[in-house]
């Protein structure tokens, strides 16, 4: 059960292979790496190719919001492990930007709560992407989708 | 009280954080919306009414109807978009 937030890269296989070592209980492991994609925007006339964002967040808030992420996570599956990397700084197009690992007996928790926590910290973890492109900096809207995906695994209220 | 601005709303103000003491009718998140604006047209236009933000109290996300008493910090910030 860990959160970290850092600067540097992460190395999938080497963070999978210390999550799970010396736990026989789990019998799958959904993984969820992020990348950033290279995108085209248009823009008037234009056609600008982002090939690279800075990722500004707020330290210890995303922390805070990780970990409350997780435990949700924890209440809803049966779950063995856990797993959310995420990186700040400049990123450049092809670059791993997060890493969300989740083990459970079954696969069906595995899988659920790996898209549960991926959805919730779109929405509810302090980043900003600040993209560039040859026009200069932009700040990245928020996506509608992203708030639809999040809601579907709001619980109705009591 | 520490006050904290990221992302587009921080080049909009011109600064990071602030040290602010408001006076004592100033007590949800909403109230110091209103208070921050006089402080600096950079300030009115982050925190105009209509301009899609959301709000912190010591780094746990807050509505507009929180209190802030006794609070160490309140952060400022536009919709996520991590992942």
């Amino acid at each position: 059960m860990a959160v970290r937030v850092q600067e540097a890269d992460f190395d999938v296989g080497a963070e999978l292979e210390a999550l799970t070592s010396g736990n026989r209980r789990i019998g799958g492991l959904a993984v969820f790496v992020g990348l950033v994609r290279e995108m085209h925007v248009r823009e008037g006339l234009h056609r600008d190719r982002i090939d690279a964002l800075t990722l500004e967040h707020y330290p210890g808030m995303t922390e805070k919001a990780l970990e409350d992420i997780e435990a949700e996570a924890q209440q809803r599956w049966p779950l063995e492990a856990t797993l959310i990397v995420h990186r700040h700084g400049r990123l450049e197009a092809g670059d791993r930007i997060v890493l969300v690992a989740v083990g459970s007996p079954h696969r069906e928790a595995a899988f659920e709560a790996c898209e549960f926590l991926v959805d919730w910290l779109k929405t509810k973890a302090p980043f900003w992407k600040l993209e560039e492109t040859p026009a200069g900096e932009k700040w990245v809207a928020a996506h509608e989708g992203d708030d639809a995906a999040a809601a579907r695994w709001e619980k109705a209220p009591k | 009280m520490k006050v904290r601005y990221f992302a587009w709303m921080k080049r909009t103000v011109g600064f990071a954080d602030e040290e602010i003491s408001p006076p004592a009718d100033v007590r949800t998140v909403g109230d110091l919306v209103v208070w921050l604006r006089g402080r600096s047209a950079g300030h009115a236009e982050a925190l105009a009414e209509g301009a899609a933000f959301g709000a912190a109290v010591d780094q746990r996300t807050a509505t507009f109807d929180v209190p802030i008493g006794g609070a160490r910090e309140v952060a400022f910030f536009p919709p996520f978009t991590g992942g």
